[in-house]
């Protein structure tokens, strides 16, 4: 019997086999030479070519009146809503976890089902039409608000997982030392939990940073647009796009997210938390 | 609100916890502590989803800034709704939409990419895994750039690979650009779901099959298919119920030209905002609200049967 490697069949098996990952990475990373090589083009177009290197358009993009602007609001919108999911999400969560309140499990179903059916689009009409009413329109803090609602039923699903995770007898000892139950809570479970915190903050923040329709719907003046719309912005408005600005402003707009990601992900590994992006 | 908030597929909902009071909470400061969380999702996601059926039947309209008064005109919108042909565009792009990208596009690839990457060298896999969750991570705004790049008419990278200049992708086959565009970013969830429903699959049964000359094909349908099912079915719900919903095809056509690319989701965008009948189209945000409740109880009854 002929060794493997020499088997005629084996060989147009494991060719096909690379022609075939070779088809899908190209897939996947020509799309995204655009934005690799036209930031630093000096005659930046649509198109993908050898770059004519230049950083003009990073200078042009730092002095553009609202390009370094839109990133102040989107990292305002974001923070603010990271930080109230992860706060309320923690609360309700340990609550949820540990004290048997009545309803809890068709509450906790009820969230879950929540967080998948009522989505940004079914529901854009009413919450357009409520902030409307409430004078929210053009508000970053509504904004905030918004998704911070919409995140919180799955954020509390996850960070309970963590919650249940934290070892009773930890609380029990700090118990047993006289520790109140604020301080169990602070010195004992927020500690532990941190991992998952942390996670849920980095998940609510780049869903929040990526966002395009809750701003999209609520703020109307240009100076108050997060990253996020003011890409769109740029690339409807004034008949033509602004094509030096446009490629530095999308690189710089992903570079957060990507360092997050590579940050969550060598930390405590890359897990199935309801995916960190859709 | 997003598209991402599905929790934790791919492991069975934790339902039932031991609840054990050891730090002495209480019922009340429980229910303390879930207040904030509960005010506001009742605020800006439970409330909103029950108004959509009030302002789904009223006449509310949006005329410049101010909205005027509404009244109540039954369910006139949802006849409407089943005479117009815009309506039933919508209807039928989305459909097209979410089985050419997502039940087709995303799962096919992404099953593709989890079996193949499984015996890949650690360097090819890393790469090859990279660029796939990369497209994933960015921002959809982004992503939505770097495809209107790729297609665009006179210097899209997609014209000098095919030698087709001048071919404006996007206006001439809008339908086929959203659906490469999407199997593009979301590709990465089903990849990874794959990837760890595939570890379940027993190497010995693999190898079993391999003694007895099964070929891949048969490997696949009669060794392999029967231990994910569960997970075929758990990711075809979620990123189907996610591309329904998906707002982006506004970002790369609006729509157009002529209806041609508008969804269910850009549908409603269009027809409230841009032509003011909120009541309208509040009537469609509630029949893709039922079509979602639909779709998400499906789901959570295969988690429930899993765990």
């Amino acid at each position: 019997m002929r060794p493997a490697y020499v088997d005629p069949a084996y060989i147009v098996r494991r060719i096909g086999f690379y022609v075939l990952i070779c088809a899908i990475t190209l897939f996947f990373a020509v799309p995204m030479l655009w934005i690799a090589s036209a930031p630093f083009d000096k005659s930046p177009g649509l198109g993908v070519h050898w770059p004519d290197w230049t950083l003009d358009n990073v200078r042009k993009t730092l002095d553009h009146p609202y390009a370094l602007h839109s990133m102040v609001n989107s990292l305002l919108i974001c923070i603010t809503t990271a930080v109230a999911v992860t706060a309320f999400a923690a609360l309700a969560s340990y609550a949820l976890s540990r004290v048997r309140i009545p309803g809890r499990d068709a509450l906790l179903y009820g969230l879950l089902l929540l967080s998948s059916v009522v989505t940004g689009t079914a529901a854009m009409v009413p919450i357009f039409v409520m902030m409307f009413q409430l004078g929210l329109i053009d508000s970053r803090f509504g904004v905030a608000l918004v998704m911070t609602g919409g995140l919180l039923p799955a954020a509390i699903f996850i960070l309970k997982d963590f919650v249940d995770a934290v070892p009773k007898s930890y609380e029990e000892s700090a118990r047993v030392f006289g520790a109140s139950t604020l301080q169990i809570l602070r010195d004992v479970v927020l500690p532990v939990a941190r991992p998952g915190l942390a996670t849920i903050m980095v998940w609510a923040f780049v869903n929040s940073w990526g966002n395009f329709l809750v701003p999209f719907l609520l703020i109307r003046s240009i100076d108050k647009q997060p990253g996020a719309v003011l890409l769109q912005t740029f690339t409807d408005e004034g008949g033509s796009a602004n094509l030096s600005v446009i490629p530095v402003f999308s690189l710089l707009f992903s570079i957060p997210v990507v360092v997050l990601y590579l940050l969550v992900n060598s930390r405590y590994g890359f897990r199935f938390h309801g995916g960190i992006k859709s | 609100m997003t598209t991402a908030s599905a929790p934790v597929p791919g492991r069975p909902a934790r339902v039932r916890a031991p609840a054990q009071d050891v730090a002495g909470l209480g019922i009340t400061r429980a229910v303390g502590f879930l207040a904030p969380a509960l005010l506001l999702i009742g605020a800006f996601l439970v409330f909103p989803a029950i108004w959509t059926i009030y302002i789904g039947i009223t006449n509310y309209r949006l005329t410049g800034v101010e909205a005027v008064s509404p009244s109540i005109v039954g369910l006139s919108n949802y006849t409407k709704a089943l005479n117009d042909a815009l309506f039933h565009n919508a209807l039928w792009l989305t459909v097209l939409f979410v089985l050419g990208s997502a039940i087709i596009g995303q799962n096919i690839l992404g099953f593709a990419l989890a079996w193949t990457m499984r015996r890949a060298r650690p360097a090819v896999r890393r790469t090859v895994e990279g660029f796939v969750l990369l497209a994933w991570i960015l921002p959809s705004t982004v992503v939505a750039y770097l495809w209107i790049a790729f297609f665009d008419r006179d210097t899209g990278t997609l014209n000098s690979i095919l030698g087709t200049q001048g071919t404006a992708w996007l206006i001439d086959y809008p339908m086929v650009c959203l659906i490469l565009f999407n199997t593009w970013r979301g590709t990465a969830f089903s990849m990874m779901l794959y990837s760890s429903a595939l570890q379940a699959v027993p190497p010995s049964q693999l190898e079993s099959a391999r003694m007895v000359g099964a070929s891949g094909w048969q490997t696949l349908r009669d060794v392999v298919f029967p231990h994910i099912r569960g997970h075929v079915l758990t990711n075809t719900l979620l990123i189907s119920l996610w591309t329904a919903n998906d707002f982006s095809p506004f970002l790369l056509t609006k729509g157009g030209p002529n209806h041609e690319s508008e969804t269910v989701p850009v549908y409603i965008y269009n027809v409230a905002l841009q032509g003011g009948e909120l009541g309208y189209s509040s009537a469609i945000s509630f029949l893709l609200l039922i079509a979602n409740l639909l779709v998400a109880l499906l789901y959570l009854r295969l988690l429930r049967r899993r765990s």
